[in-house]
C-alpha cells in the first residue's frame, strides 16, 4: 500500500483548499448562514464547483475532477477545520459515489446543477439494515410510504437517494426532491445545518429511478456509505485539529494569576495528551482514504476504525476546548461552542462510536 | 505503488514464507511464546531448545536476525516493506523472531548513525550473530528522569580512561558481555556537554552487577557498579567512544527516541501477536463490560499500529523529531491498559504466578508497569510534547 504520508498532490490540494477556505468560509461564515437560516452558502458551493471539488468522486468524461478518496478526505478535513457546511458529503461523496456504483450518469453532480440527499435513517440511531419504508410494487413501478429522518442536506435537495424495503429487499431509488408526496419538514438540529424529516406517501418511482438492482440497494449504497463514513470521519478531524488549534492559541495568550494560563502543567500535559489522540486517529483517516482508493472491497474495517477513533477524537478535542477557555467557552459570541455542536452531529451521523466499533469487533472476530 | 513492485513484493513473500516454513524448527513454532522464548544471545546465553539454535543460525546467515541492516554489516538489507512483510509471515507461520537484543535494538542503530567503518564492520556483525550481548548503562541511581545529570566519570589517563560510579536499571547487566554506557569525560562543561557514549567490556576488573528483584518476582534489572574500571581508548584500533568524545548526549537523544519508537510498539509480541480481542473471543468472554473495553482498545491498538508505520514513513522523509514521544506515551499506556484487561478477563485463574490457561500473564502484567516509567516516564513524555511540539510556554 502506498504509504500513510501525504504525496505531494496531496500536499498541493490541502494547501490550496486551507488557502480558500480561510478566506472563503472562515467559521463566521456558518454563524451568518444560521442568522440568515440557511444551511449553507451557494456562493461558497458554486466556488467549490467551479474548483472541481463537487465531481472529485465523478469520471473525467461525466465532467468530474476524479482525484480520489484520500483527495476527498482532505477536502473534507480542511472544511472540518473551519466549520464549512456544504453539500460535499451527500452529494460530491456519497450520491456520487452511489451513481458511479451502479453505473449511473454524475455529471450534474459535477457540474453542480444537482444538490444530492441521502434518506437512510428512520430512528435516532443510524441502522440501515432496519429499513422499514416499503416500496410497493405498482403497475410498471414502485409507490413509497415511510418516514426518514436525519437527513442531511434535506431541506434543499434537488434529488433524494432513499433506501427503501421492496418485496425482493432492500433497493435504493433516485427520486425528485420535489416528487408528488414527498414532504420534508425542518429538523431543527444543534449544528445550525440543513437537516430534514422526509415523509413519502405513495411517492411514485418507476424502474428507471432504482439506483443498482432492484433488492440490492446496498450494492451502491455501501460503498458510498463506507465513503461517506470515511470523509465525515476526515471532517471530525479537521474540525478537532481546528478546536485544538483555537485551545492551545488560548493557552499561549490567556492570563490568570499573573500567568499564562499554558505555563500550568495541569493543561500542558491534558493539551500533550490531546495532541497523541488526533496524532492517532490522524493514521486512521488517512489509512480509511489509502484503503478506499486501493482495496475498497475489503476497506470496512479501515474505515469503521476512522469514524470510531474520529467520533471520540473530536469529542474530547470539543470538550477539553470549552473547558480550557473557561467561561468564553460557553458563549455564543465564542465560536468554540460551533465546534462541540457540529462534533455531536457529525459523530452520530451515518452511525456513531459504538455502532462502529462494533464493526471493528466483528471483523476482527471478537463477536459474532 | 507500481505494479512491478507489487509483483517482486509477492515473489518476495512466497520466497520468504517459503524459507520460513523450510527452515524453523518444531521447538520455536505454532504456540504461544513467552518471555522464556526470547532468544538473547551472547557468550553466556543458554539455548532453550536446540530449536531456538538453529533458528537463530540459520536467519542470521541470511542476515534476518537484522532484516534491515546493510547486508556488510550481518543484516539482510530489506526494505521497509520487505521487512514488513518477514514479519507478517514468522506471526503467520507462527514462528518465533530468531533474536532479539539491546545490540539489535539500540547499539546498533548507534552504531549506524554515529559509528566509525572499523566500528560497525567489528561491532554490527558480531550483534547479528548473536555472539555479544550487550546491555545499556544510562540511568544513575538517584537521577531518575533526569538523564543527563550523569555522575559515573571517566578520568583521562592519556592512552585510556579510568571510570568510576554506578549505574542503575540496567537490563541483564548481569547477562550481557559488554554495556554501552553515558559516561562523563569533562566534568567542567555544562551538563549535556561532557558526556560520552562509551563501550565497555564487562569482564573488564572493576565492573560488578546486583540483579534487582521487581514487583514481578523477575530480576531484570540490575545495579552496576564501575570501581577504577580501566577502559582502553582503542581497542586494537577500535575507538572505545561512539560518535565525538563529549558528544555523547547527541548519539544518546537519537537512541532514545529510537527506543521511544520501539517501547511504544511493543506490547503485541507478548500474547503471540494476537490482539487482546481475538484471545478474549477464544476463551468465549462474554463479560459485556469487559468486551465493551475489549473493542475500545482493539480500535484504539489498530490505530496506534497504524501510527507507528506512518511516524516510520515520516522518519525516513526527515524525521519526526519529538513528537515521537507520542508514540512512547500513547503505546506504553495502551500496553499497560491491554494487560489489565487480560487479568480482568482471565480472573482467579490469571491471579498465579504462573497458570496453564495464562502461562505468565501475572508477572508479565506486573513487568508492564514499568512501560511508562523506562526510557522517559509518561509524564517527561506529555512535558517534550507540550514544550517543544505545541510549544506551550515555561513557567
Amino acid at each position: 500500500m502506498t504509504t500513510l504520508v501525504a504525496t505531494e498532490d496531496e500536499v498541493m490540494l490541502r494547501d490550496a483548499a486551507h488557502g480558500y477556505l480561510d478566506g472563503a468560509a472562515p467559521v463566521r461564515n456558518l454563524r451568518e448562514n444560521r442568522e440568515a437560516g440557511r444551511g449553507f452558502d451557494p456562493k461558497v458551493w458554486a466556488e467549490m464547483v467551479e474548483m472541481g471539488w463537487a465531481g472529485v468522486l465523478v469520471p473525467e468524461d461525466q465532467g468530474g475532477s476524479d482525484m480520489g478518496f484520500a483527495a476527498a478526505n482532505i477536502l473534507a478535513e480542511e472544511m472540518g477545520r473551519t466549520l464549512v457546511s456544504s453539500p460535499f458529503l451527500s452529494t460530491a461523496v456519497i450520491a456520487a459515489t452511489a451513481l458511479r456504483k451502479a453505473g449511473r450518469d454524475a455529471s450534474r453532480i459535477a457540474s453542480g446543477e444537482a444538490i444530492y440527499a441521502l434518506a437512510v435513517d428512520e430512528g435516532p440511531k443510524f441502522d440501515p439494515d432496519g429499513c422499514a419504508l416499503r416500496a410497493e410494487a405498482a403497475g410498471n413501478g414502485f409507490k413509497l410510504s415511510g418516514a426518514k429522518t436525519f437527513v442531511a442536506e434535506g431541506m434543499s435537495a434537488d434529488r433524494v437517494l432513499v433506501l427503501a424495503r421492496a418485496h425482493a429487499g432492500l433497493t435504493l431509488f433516485d427520486l425528485d426532491a420535489r416528487a408528488a408526496g414527498l414532504s420534508r419538514e425542518k429538523m431543527d438540529l444543534v449544528d445550525s445545518r440543513d437537516h430534514a424529516d422526509l415523509t413519502f406517501d405513495d411517492v411514485e418511482a418507476t424502474g428507471e429511478d432504482v439506483v443498482g438492482e432492484v433488492g440490492d440497494g446496498m450494492g451502491a449504497l455501501a460503498p458510498a456509505l463506507r465513503a461517506g463514513q470515511a470523509a465525515v470521519s476526515a471532517e471530525l478531524l479537521g474540525l478537532s485539529a481546528g478546536a485544538f488549534g483555537m485551545t492551545t492559541d488560548y493557552l499561549k495568550e490567556r492570563k490568570q494569576f499573573g500567568v499564562v494560563i499554558g505555563t500550568f502543567q495541569a493543561l500542558q500535559h491534558r493539551a500533550a495528551h490531546l495532541f497523541s489522540e488526533i496524532e492517532v486517529t490522524t493514521s486512521a483517516v488517512m489509512n480509511a482514504g489509502r484503503m478506499l482508493d486501493e482495496a475498497p472491497d475489503e476497506a470496512e474495517l479501515a474505515v469503521s476504525l476512522a469514524k470510531a477513533r474520529a467520533s471520540e477524537t473530536a469529542g474530547l478535542a470539543v470538550r477539553e476546548g470549552v473547558q480550557m477557555h473557561g467561561g468564553i467557552g460557553m458563549t455564543d459570541e465564542y465560536d468554540m461552542g460551533f465546534y462541540m455542536k457540529r462534533a455531536r452531529v457529525a459523530a452520530e451521523w451515518l452511525g456513531d462510536y459504538g455502532y462502529h466499533a462494533a464493526r471493528v469487533a466483528r471483523a476482527r472476530g471478537m463477536v459474532a | 505503488m507500481a505494479d512491478g513492485d507489487k509483483q517482486a513484493l509477492a515473489e518476495f513473500r512466497a520466497e520468504i514464507a517459503d524459507w520460513i516454513d523450510r527452515t524453523a524448527p518444531p521447538e520455536i513454532r505454532d504456540r504461544d511464546f513467552s518471555e522464556d522464548d526470547i532468544c538473547w544471545g551472547g557468550k553466556r546465553f543458554v539455548f532453550a531448545s536446540d530449536g531456538q539454535k538453529a533458528w537463530m543460525e540459520a536467519c542470521a546467515e541470511r542476515g534476518l536476525t537484522a532484516p534491515m541492516w546493510p547486508t556488510e554489516y550481518g543484516g539482510a538489507g530489506l526494505t521497509r516493506a520487505q521487512d514488513k512483510i518477514f514479519k507478517e509471515e514468522l506471526d503467520r507461520l507462527r514462528v518465533k523472531k530468531p533474536l532479539d537484543s539491546f545490540g539489535l535494538w539500540m547499539l546498533g542503530p548507534a552504531l549506524l548513525a554515529f559509528g566509525t567503518e572499523d566500528q560497525k564492520k567489528h561491532f554490527l556483525p558480531q550483534i547479528t550473530r548473536g555472539e555479544i550481548r550487550w546491555c545499556q548503562g544510562y540511568s544513575e541511581p538517584g537521577a531518575g528522569s533526569d538523564l543527563a545529570s550523569v555522575q559515573t566519570w571517566a578520568e583521562d589517563k592519556g592512552d585510556h580512561w579510568v571510570v568510576n560510579g554506578s549505574k542503575i536499571w540496567t537490563s541483564y547487566a548481569d547477562k550481557a558481555d559488554w554495556i554501552f554506557a553515558l559516561i562523563r569525560t569533562d566534568r567542567d562543561a555544562p551538563k549535556h556537554k561532557g558526556i560520552s557514549f562509551m563501550l565497555i567490556d564487562m569482564e573488564s576488573e572493576g565492573v560488578s552487577t546486583k540483579p534487582i528483584k521487581l514487583i514481578s518476582g523477575k530480576s531484570p534489572f540490575c545495579e552496576t557498579f564501575f570501581t577504577n574500571v580501566k577502559v582502553p581508548k582503542d581497542y586494537d584500533g577500535l575507538s572505545s567512544i561512539v560518535g565525538e568524545e563529549n558528544r555523547g548526549w547527541d548519539v544518546a537523544k537519537h537512541l532514545l527516541t529510537h527506543e521511544r519508537e520501539m517501547i511504544g510498539g511493543g506490547g503485541s509480541g507478548l500474547t503471540g501477536g494476537r490482539s487482546v480481542g481475538t484471545v478474549l473471543a477464544d476463551e468465549g468472554q462474554s463479560d459485556p463490560v469487559i468486551l465493551s473495553r475489549a473493542m475500545k482498545l482493539e480500535v484504539d491498538s489498530i490505530a496506534m499500529a497504524l501510527t507507528l508505520d506512518r511516524y516510520k514513513d515520516l522518519a525516513k522523509q526527515g524525521g519526526v523529531g519529538n513528537a515521537s514521544a507520542m508514540l512512547k506515551y500513547y503505546g506504553t499506556e495502551l500496553n499497560k491498559d491491554r494487560f489489565e484487561l487480560l487479568m480482568s478477563a482471565g480472573g482467579s485463574e490469571a491471579l498465579k504466578w504462573e497458570s496453564d490457561a495464562h502461562g505468565t500473564l501475572a508477572p508479565e502484567w506486573l513487568r508492564t508497569k514499568a512501560n511508562s516509567i523506562e526510557g522517559g516516564t509518561s509524564e517527561v513524555m506529555l512535558e517534550i510534547l507540550s514544550k517543544r511540539v505545541l510549544e506551550l510556554p515555561a513557567r
